[in-house]
């Protein structure tokens, strides 16, 4: 069972490749831009959910860590001639002025700088139990947000940073986010997974039970800062251009949509809720343009696609409270057995 | 006379201007079981919650193998070998019955983070060990039937068992009991002391228990030590603190 399974995964992902490949090639540069769109916000939805979901933390951080990782990486990547010629306020430090590196390496160092960050703000805030998390990396978001707007030998203030190297493909975005998967659903079904859910469902019992939840919060915390880090880095050089009013709550507002929409604490439902989200908000601009609906001539109301958006989220809070997936998790065994019950109510029925 | 594993000094608890718990000195020998009763209030679960850190005792000092592990936070003090149970059952409701013992066994885990995203090490010969030695316990508590069913879902007598296997999954030395039999049904009760009689004797434990079923206590204790109002009154064999005039007038009110 387990051999199969492993068989099926890697013919899942090797289709999936496939698929990439495809639209890589063929697809238009709007989809191929949903598609890296996708790829990013996924891996900010499943890490999200490690700190949200998995270990029952409410942080409202991933804008900032989206913002510390998406500097890094730009200030690593840049050229110095580009430094050079972007920084028209102030100079640009020395030592950060000449540095140049490669992508993977910026990437690399965009999370580990981002993860040090959530492990300065982890140290204080779980020293305490309760809602000082949420209270606290609201704030990191703002404090970032000012700070980047006004350190302009290093962030290049309002003007942000442009002109950077288009680096983030198709192939660097799934990729970077199908290891994401990886590493998360490894850890998650690991013993420091299983202990991440024990302070989720009761902290008192988690600690006589010798686990140290200040411990597994931080890591928690820290892991998925690493990965909302690497995001950073692959927005940056996706949209080439980075200023501080890009980084704003109303991100990690979305991102919590997706989790709840796909299931709080499952790491599917991430997935899911990521795909559904990013790719539904593009599908409904339909009703922002002129159509024609059953005849009627619909002039198109900018704005609306959010109104509609509303009235879904609406909808699944009132009849599917705990999101697509609830807690559970894609298992192939689960799929086949899915199908299996849906070909049967078909049969029944015809 | 055997050697002392556990003892409490003076231990005292004080909230505000309430004691709590006023100069408890407990001994506990290997192998022993003994009982901690009292009237509802007289500060039997703030003695364990002292002991296993969940609560800062205001003096005293609590004394584990030789060592003062007085103050130590809650999950050090698991770690060193002592378990306990708790009076309002607190499972991992989401998480599978299988699940909940194998959290335990997160104190005794070899690798690191990093060995269990990449996969490689210790990571499977670990996760092999936790997955058999709590198959082992829930197959020993009879709960094995049911491993795959989440612990919310399970009946409440099976949830006491549960959380009782999740603590021995800590391998510990000393287990606290904190009304373990509270809500059974007198024949419930009579399997779980013929349960707790045979753990005891097979995982060589160190057991104290606090309840409010005599029989029970009286039963399978060695030696019992009552308090009230915070305060000890009697140390003393099942057989004497029947007898004891402190004891009756502590249940029963002076006469």
């Amino acid at each position: 069972m387990l051999e199969r399974d492993r068989i099926l995964t890697c013919a899942g992902v090797a289709a999936f490749l496939l698929f990439l490949w495809y639209a890589d090639n063929y697809f238009s540069e709007y989809s191929v831009r949903i598609l890296n769109n996708i790829a990013i916000f996924m891996i900010l939805a499943v890490s999200y959910n490690l700190i949200n979901g998995v270990t029952g933390q409410f942080s409202l951080g991933p804008h900032a860590f989206l913002a510390v990782g998406a500097y890094t990486c730009a200030i690593l990547t840049l050229s110095p001639e580009e430094k050079l010629r972007s920084f028209i306020i102030e100079p640009m430090i020395w030592p950060l002025s000449q540095i140049s590196v490669s992508f993977p390496v910026s990437l690399m160092m965009a999370g580990l700088v981002t993860a040090f960050f959530a492990l300065l703000v982890a140290v204080p805030v779980f020293r305490v139990r309760g809602d000082y998390l949420a209270i606290v990396t609201l704030g990191l978001g703002e404090v970032i947000q000012v700070v980047t707007n006004n350190i302009v030998p290093i962030t290049n203030g309002p003007l942000g940073l442009k002109g950077l190297a288009p680096y983030t493909n198709l192939w660097w975005s799934w990729g970077v986010c199908l290891m994401t998967l990886f590493c998360i659903v490894r850890l998650v079904n690991s013993s420091y997974g299983r202990a991440m859910k024990s302070v989720r469902e009761d902290e008192t019992a988690a600690e006589a039970m010798g686990i140290n939840a200040f411990w597994v919060k931080t890591l928690a915390f820290a892991f998925s800062a690493f990965f909302q880090g690497v995001a950073g880095g692959l927005l940056a050089h996706l949209i080439t251009t980075i200023s501080p009013s890009l980084f704003t709550f109303m991100l990690t507002f979305n991102l919590l949509i997706m989790i709840v929409v796909g299931g709080l604490g499952s790491t599917t439902g991430a997935v899911l809720g990521a795909a559904v989200v990013t790719w539904g908000g593009e599908l409904l601009r339909a009703f922002e343009e002129p159509l024609t609906i059953f005849g009627y001539y619909y002039e198109g109301i900018p704005g609306m696609r959010m109104v509609i958006f509303s009235l879904l989220l609406i909808v699944v809070m009132l009849f599917a409270r705990s999101g697509i997936m609830g807690r559970r998790e894609f298992s192939w065994q689960g799929l086949f057995d899915w199908g299996r019950l849906v070909y049967g109510r078909i049969v029944r029925r015809g | 006379m055997k050697e002392t594993l556990f003892r409490t000094e003076g231990l005292s608890v004080v909230f505000g201007g309430l004691t709590a718990l006023n100069n408890l000195d407990l001994e506990i020998e290997q192998g022993q079981i003994i009982g901690l009763i009292g009237p509802n209030g007289a500060g039997k679960t703030t003695a364990f919650n002292a002991i296993t850190g969940s609560v800062r005792p205001s003096a005293g000092h609590v004394i584990f193998q030789g060592m003062d592990i007085t103050g130590w936070r809650t999950h050090r003090i698991a770690r060193t070998g002592i378990a306990r149970t708790f009076q309002q059952i607190r499972l991992y409701d989401d998480l599978s019955v299988l699940e909940n013992v194998m959290v335990a066994g997160h104190a005794s885990i070899h690798y690191s983070f990093v060995e269990a995203v990449v996969g490689f090490g210790r990571f499977s010969a670990d996760e092999r060990r936790i997955r058999s030695k709590a198959e082992y316990l829930l197959e020993l508590m009879g709960l094995i039937d049911t491993a795959a069913e989440k612990a919310e879902s399970q009946p409440y007598g099976r949830q006491r068992k549960l959380e009782m296997a999740r603590a021995l999954a800590l391998e510990p030395k000393l287990l606290l009991l904190d009304e373990p039999v509270a809500g059974m049904n007198p024949r419930e009760t009579i399997e779980f002391g013929e349960l707790l009689g045979k753990l005891h004797g097979d995982l060589n434990l160190t057991i104290g228990l606090i309840d409010h079923d005599m029989p029970f206590v009286m039963d399978i204790c060695h030696r019992i030590k009552v308090i009230d109002h915070g305060i000890p009154i009697a140390w003393d064999t099942p057989a004497e603190i029947q007898r004891d005039e402190r004891v009756i007038a502590a249940y029963l009110g002076e006469g």
